[in-house]
This record gives structure tokens, C-alpha cells and sequence, in this order.
């Protein structure tokens, strides 16, 4: 992946944690056991795009906690949305949410989030990269696509669609210390898997994001929930789907989810309240509320 | 049948078999097939419910599908597809003991089961192949291995699994395969979808 000289590319200066290349991920193959993958914080995926001048869908790279530094290998416009951190060109401060026009050679920096948890780097023309059943995203279950960026990784960007990139937007705030508060959620399937006092338990809270959250799903520790014993025969898992496990712990499955899982599904995440979850720190606490939902449909 | 509702854009469809579950889901994918349901996005069948993601109106599609006749498949109307299988896992020891047979008989005995592929899940193109119910069921691992080569056939529950890559596994193993259970690159990329018919072939002398 080694590009000519004046081809259209970045060279990664310094990966971060986690950083991967992820777009609108592969909806359709759940019933093969293929995760839908994809940026877990959408609208930020999305403004990044439309300030670079690309499609919405287009690949970006999303960065974990610590963020990312990038070399231009070519003129190109670049947009940061996302988690707040500071964005700096060539070491001076440059604005999140704009269109950035970047010079050949020129390094493209977003320091560690002070606020939330990814950002978003969109480049004139998008990520280029073979997709995988459509999608270019990384797939931190199944491993599908791409590697995760490494350090000194040169990725190549498409022809710049000729879009006009938009020249600034408001982005969407994000709760004082990343706690998002009064998140929506929606009873079922298996709320009757509760033992008393049924969902009020999951609107108590205040639930704990774990440590060991992931692209995967959060891992919420609070007041233990209750559930029935026994066994449930394994069935089909939604983005936002919220299980009770054995140890009393939730988990709240985000885009890498697996398609099917045994544990009982409670409730259900409004997927409006998604980009939230995507942006919820370890350790920030969050609270649930319950939407007046259908139960059973019959 | 029961309908559960699956948060706002999502129908959970529950019967009482595996039987149903595979006859439901066929008559949904000949209907979208039509065009039935055009903002269905995924439709994922599992041991006794199939999930339908991407619905706008819940009791509408509810009402729609308890409309239909689901008529069980006839024999023969699914696809049967081979597994050469080296009948040499280190686990067909165990596997003979929870059936009370010999190790050696072990083999035929999995090899003349009626195999179907009840779901896939857990991997890209793992198969929860049905079979076992009906006294075959095998009790899974007490310790997971931490590392089960791609292509181990393995049995846990009512299921024959097969492993598309190395991944940590429960499921007590029988066999191995050199069939390519999933590339990405191959279309389809899965060598075994829902509802397929499937033969394991002993090929361990070979």
C-alpha cells in the first residue's frame, strides 16, 4: 500500500489506541453471523463527510480516547468531528467541525478527548480501502475489513468527489463529563425475564460505564438486576439491545454486537440515544428512562 | 406464534420449533423476494424466534405474517450440501461416554444424523447445524479451550458446529473439515446458510 509520489494518501504518525476505518458498515448479512460494524457515533461519521465534501457514507478513521496524528501526503480538505479534543495543524490550534485545508506534508493532529470518547476524521475523497462485503469498517468481532491503523501506515484516499464541503457546522454537544442522562429505552423483548421489581430496576440505576466497553457493546455495572433462572435458546440481537447477564451486570450491544446471544434482551435503546452510548467514557455514569413502549404485539 | 416487540424498529417472531422457525423464515424470504416489507434490513432466524430488523410498523407486519399459512417445508426442498469430515477430534471420547457408545461408533452415528443448518451466528459463516435433538444432545466443555482450530467440527447442545476460524470454543470436537466455511471473497461468502441440508461424509481413513 505503498503510493507513488503525489498519489492521494495520509501516512499515520501515530495511531493512538484504537483507531480503525469504519463507514456505514454491512447491514443485510446478520443471518450469516456477520456484525453490522460501522462508525458507532453516526452523525458525527456523517458531519465529517459533509465537511470534507464527501458522500455521508464515505470512510473515515474513528479514534479511541487518545486520538490520532496524520501526515497529508498530498493537498486534501480534512474535517474532526466527534469527541471534544483539541485539533492542531502543524502544531497550531485548528477548528473541530470545519472544513481544514491541508497542504502536502502538513500534520493533522487531534489530541486526547477531554470530553466523549471518538473522533471522527474525514479526507476529501475517503479512506480507500477494499471493501468487504460493501464496507470498508472494521469489525472488531468477526474481524471482517480492514486492520486496525498502525504507525506508519500510508492509506490511500479516493478521487475527491467535488462536492462542496460545508464551511463550518454546530455540532451536536455532548453532556458536561460525558454523562449522558435519561437515555431512552424501550421494554422488551424479554422483560418478562425480570424478577421483581421488573424494568423499574433498569430506570434506578445510576448504571457505570465498565472499563472493558468496546466497539462490542458497553459493559454497565450498577445495582444488580434480578432475572429468572433458566435458559434461553439464543435468538437474534438489534443494535441498542440491552442483556441482563448471570452476574446481575447489563451489557449494551453497539454496532460490533454479535447477531445472536442466549442472555435475556430487557429493553432496547432508542437508536436516536446511540451516538451517546458511542461517546460514554469509562467510569461516567448513565441513567435510563423508559419510553411508554408496545409489549407484547398480539 | 407470538410477536415481541424488539425496541422501536425491530419484530421478534416466536414459535415453538425449529421446524417453524425454518418454514417461517422461508416463507419471509420468498415474500421479500416480491417485495414484501422493503425496509426489512435483516431478517435473522435462530432456535425458536426469527428477528425482523427494520420495521416501521410493528402490529401491521404482525398482523401480515399471522395472516399467512405457514405450510412446514416439504422434504427435498432445501439444498443438501457435503462435509468431508476427519472423524479425529480429541473430544470423541467424551462425545461416546455422554452417549454411552464406543469411541469407534461414534462416527456413524453423527454421520447418519439428519443435518440441518438451524442458524448461523457466534462467527461470519458459523453454522448451528441441527440434528442432535431427539437423544444425541451433548453437554458443552466444562473449561472452554482457549484457541479451536478453523475447521473443528464440534458438538454442543442439540448443534454440530463447524469453525470458520480459530477462535476460543466450548463445544466438545469430533472432527475436522478442509472445507472453507467462510471467505469473503467467494460468493456467497458462507458455505452453509440457514435451512440447508447437510451430509458429513467419514472421510477419516482417507
Amino acid at each position: 500500500m505503498m503510493p507513488a509520489m503525489g498519489e492521494r494518501a495520509i501516512r499515520v504518525r501515530r495511531a493512538g489506541a484504537l483507531t480503525t476505518i469504519q463507514d456505514c458498515g454491512r447491514p443485510g448479512y446478520a443471518h450469516l453471523g456477520v456484525p453490522r460494524s460501522g462508525a458507532l457515533d453516526a452523525p458525527a461519521h456523517h458531519q465529517a463527510n459533509r465537511l470534507a465534501g464527501n458522500p455521508p457514507a464515505a470512510p473515515v478513521l474513528e479514534t479511541t480516547l487518545t486520538g490520532v496524528a496524520v501526515v497529508a501526503e498530498c493537498d486534501l480538505t480534512a474535517a474532526v468531528t466527534g469527541a471534544q479534543a483539541a485539533v492542531r495543524v502543524d502544531g497550531d490550534a485548528a477548528p473541530r467541525g470545519a472544513a481544514l485545508t491541508l497542504r502536502a506534508g502538513q500534520l493533522l493532529e487531534v489530541r486526547p478527548a477531554k470530553s466523549g470518547v471518538r473522533s471522527y476524521l474525514a479526507f476529501s475523497g475517503g479512506v480507500d480501502v477494499p471493501p468487504v462485503l460493501g464496507s470498508a469498517s472494521a469489525d472488531l468481532l468477526s474481524g471482517l475489513g480492514p486492520a486496525n491503523v498502525a504507525d506508519g501506515d500510508v492509506l490511500p484516499l479516493g478521487p475527491p468527489g467535488g462536492l462542496d464541503g460545508h464551511r463550518g457546522c454546530a455540532l451536536g454537544e455532548l453532556p458536561a463529563g460525558g454523562a449522558p442522562a435519561g437515555l431512552v429505552v424501550y421494554p422488551g423483548p424479554r422483560h418478562d425475564w425480570l424478577a421483581s421489581p421488573g424494568l423499574a430496576a433498569l430506570e434506578d440505576g445510576p448504571w457505570t460505564v465498565s472499563p472493558d466497553s468496546n466497539r462490542v457493546g458497553l459493559r454497565l455495572t450498577g445495582p444488580p438486576v434480578r432475572r429468572r433462572r433458566g435458559e434461553l435458546a439464543s435468538e437474534g440481537l438489534v443494535c441498542g439491545a440491552i442483556q441482563a447477564l448471570p452476574d446481575g451486570g447489563l451489557v449494551l450491544f453497539l454496532a460490533d454486537h454479535p447477531t445472536t446471544g442466549g442472555y435475556p434482551v430487557i429493553a432496547v435503546l432508542d437508536p436516536a440515544c446511540l451516538p451517546a452510548c458511542a461517546q460514554a467514557r469509562p467510569g461516567s455514569r448513565m441513567t435510563f428512562r423508559l419510553a411508554p413502549g408496545p409489549e407484547n404485539i398480539d | 406464534m407470538r410477536f415481541r416487540s424488539a425496541g422501536p424498529s425491530a419484530l421478534l417472531v416466536e414459535v415453538d420449533s425449529l421446524a417453524q422457525v425454518r418454514a417461517l423464515h422461508a416463507r419471509i424470504e420468498q415474500e421479500r423476494a416480491r417485495g414484501w416489507a422493503p425496509s426489512l434490513v435483516d431478517v435473522i432466524p435462530a432456535a425458536r424466534t426469527v428477528l425482523l430488523d427494520g420495521v416501521p410498523d410493528q402490529p401491521a407486519l404482525a398482523a401480515q405474517i399471522r395472516s399467512w399459512s405457514v405450510a412446514p417445508l416439504p422434504p427435498g426442498a432445501a439444498r443438501l450440501v457435503e462435509v468431508a469430515c476427519h472423524y479425529d477430534g480429541p473430544d470423541l471420547a467424551d462425545v461416546a461416554r455422554q452417549w454411552g457408545v464406543a469411541p469407534g461408533q461414534v462416527p456413524a452415528i453423527h454421520a447418519a444424523l439428519p443435518h440441518e443448518v438451524a442458524f448461523c451466528g457466534f462467527a461470519p459463516g458459523f453454522p448451528y447445524i441441527a440434528g442432535l435433538d431427539g437423544g444425541r444432545e451433548v453437554a458443552r466443555r466444562d473449561r472452554p479451550r482457549a484457541a479451536v482450530p478453523a475447521g473443528s467440527v464440534a458438538l454442543g447442545d442439540e448443534y454440530t458446529g463447524i469453525y470458520p476460524r480459530a477462535s476460543p470454543g466450548g463445544w466438545q470436537i469430533i472432527g475436522r473439515t478442509d472445507a472453507v466455511m467462510w471467505d469473503s471473497a467467494r460468493h456467497p461468502a458462507a458455505l452453509l446458510e440457514p435451512g440447508d441440508l447437510v451430509r458429513f461424509v467419514d472421510v477419516t481413513a482417507r
